[in-house]
């Protein structure tokens, strides 16, 4: 069969950058053949700040509250990061209950962006539903972080050494009834939508990426992990003492759209397990390491990856001894994982690059930064 | 045979209405009418900049130290003071916090030795112009004045 009929030249389609289901300010520039997708082209940059030219003026203590704004929706993922390798830069170690309240924050932030992605993941695929419970689930999550540390959103919740505050009264017991409600919850968006014929129709055999493909582009988290890649770094490379805590890595079979759904719903069961088990072994002492005032690592580079809800967030750091990074990089998922879209978009049906985009789960203030 | 008669019968849509159906009890209702309901904003919320005063003699608690103005990442803070020449100390004269480029970090009040400067729980300061939103002592000593809602 010929690829164009009677010389038909292929038509050029915009959608984005206002198109709802782009999820921010995606610009997709699509190659149509009928209603078939022929090749894509990504727009990006409408949203771009220059956060790694802002961290080069900013001291270390300075550029925490800017990498909450890359991922807004995982803001506390980001500041896990860039502590961290700001601490590895400097030769310290957080102390062990910063280090619990950490992994507690981070994996419950782990589940508030998991709900806002599916929420709205099921809203560009037509189920309305969902995103009314998603958001109430993520507000209970938004309250512990307002309680906590004083914001909802762009948290600044860690400090590089350890933790600025210190747990409010409660917090153990919101965090633990959370954990109690949260899987029967879990349960309700399943009745909503695994078994839902339309969900199956819209997602099963949409989008394949391979695990071939997936190691080829680099694509982490999630959609690595659906494709039947066992790889997390939480396990593979630990950090903030997750070593300490019994979970498991959820994987799909066909890395198909339905698979990377099924693997972020485990995913967030797993993370609610992982908060119970630190908040019951919650230990007492210090928050904050011995770091100096003014921070001003010895000369030298460092990278660190963490696994963030959207796949490896890596901070690379290369400091010249001042109080200012010389360079600093930040390697986002969102950014790399949004390079398979058009390899899983070829083929497609427009429908259907709506439910892509929508699986790849980007954010598209870490895409530009 | 068995999920031929689940897709004759719809059992996936009607477990997925009865989750639905679950919810329509008024008490299930978890939206807040933000205007006519006021929202609890938690202790540590990080808000409107105030600059507190001591309560006894309603003098100012700055010591105009400019830790707030060093930590600030945008440098939004400008403290301005004179030096008493018969106690030889900083005395404060104007401070300039301008909100419209604040991102409630909270690196000033951390910054604050004297616990003048602090972010409160209030959250409603929208102004009609943005110089509005550049507040000076007074304004950060007496709190904002919003526009009362009216329903």
């Amino acid at each position: 069969m010929p690829e164009t009929f009677l010389d038909s030249t292929e038509l050029i389609l915009n959608m984005g950058p206002q198109h709802p289901s782009t999820h921010g300010v995606l610009r997709v520039i699509l190659k149509l053949d009928g209603e078939k997708v022929t090749g894509t082209d990504c727009v990006i940059g409408y949203l771009h700040r220059g956060v790694e030219k802002i961290g080069e003026n900013r001291t270390y203590v300075m550029f925490a509250p800017y990498v909450d704004r890359m991922d807004y929706v995982a803001a506390v993922s980001n500041g896990l990061g860039y502590c961290l390798a700001i601490e590895k830069l400097l030769g310290v170690e957080a102390p062990p209950r910063a280090q619990a309240v950490r992994v507690i924050l981070t994996e419950l932030n782990r589940i508030a962006s998991h709900l806002f992605w599916l929420g709205t993941h099921a809203l560009d695929i037509g189920a309305t539903t969902p995103v009314m419970y998603c958001l109430r689930e993520r507000e209970e999550v938004l309250k512990i972080f307002e309680a906590y540390c004083g914001a909802r959103l762009t948290t600044h919740a860690f400090r590089i050494g350890g933790l600025q505050y210190e747990t409010y009264d409660g917090f153990e017991q919101q965090c633990l009834a959370f954990c109690d409600a949260f899987p029967a919850r879990v349960d309700d968006y399943e009745a909503l939508l695994t078994g839902n014929r339309i969900w199956i129709d819209r997602l099963k055999g949409v989008g394949i990426l391979n695990a071939d493909d997936c190691k080829a582009y680099g694509v982490t988290g999630p959609m690595l992990r659906a494709a039947g890649v066992k790889w997390d770094i939480r396990k593979a490379l630990p950090y903030s003492g997750y070593e300490k805590y019994d979970f498991e890595i959820p994987v799909g079979y066909n890395g198909d759209t339905y698979d990377r759904y099924i693997v972020r719903m485990q995913e967030m069961r797993q993370s609610a397990r992982i908060v119970r088990q630190a908040v019951q072994s919650l230990p007492e002492g210090p928050i904050m390491a011995k770091v100096p005032k003014v921070i001003k690592p010895a000369p030298g580079e460092v990278y660190v990856s963490i696994e963030a809800p959207k796949g490896e967030l890596g901070y690379y750091v290369v400091s010249d001894g001042t109080i200012n990074p010389y360079r600093l990089r930040v390697r986002p998922p969102s950014f790399v994982n949004l390079q398979s879209l058009d390899k899983m978009a070829k083929g497609a049906l427009i429908a259907d690059v709506v439910a892509i985009i929508g699986t790849i789960d980007i954010v598209l203030g870490e895409v530009d930064r | 045979m068995r999920k031929f008669l689940r897709t004759i019968f719809l059992i996936d849509l009607f477990e997925g209405l009865r989750v639905t159906l679950r919810y329509q009890h008024p008490k299930n209702i978890y939206t807040e009418q933000y205007p006519a309901e006021r929202p609890q904003v938690a202790e540590r919320y990080r808000g409107a900049p105030r600059l507190n005063k001591n309560p006894d003699t309603n003098e100012t608690l700055c010591i105009s130290c400019d830790l707030c103005a060093i930590a600030c990442p945008e440098a939004l803070i400008v403290v301005t003071s004179i030096r008493n020449p018969e106690t030889r100390r900083k005395e404060l004269t104007e401070f300039t916090y301008d909100t419209s480029r604040c991102m409630f970090c909270g690196l000033c009040e951390d910054a604050c030795p004297v616990d003048a400067l602090e972010l409160t729980q209030d959250f409603e300061f929208a102004q009609y112009s943005r110089d509005g939103l550049i507040w000076d002592r007074q304004m950060l000593e007496d709190g904002p004045r919003p526009t009362p809602y009216k329903a």
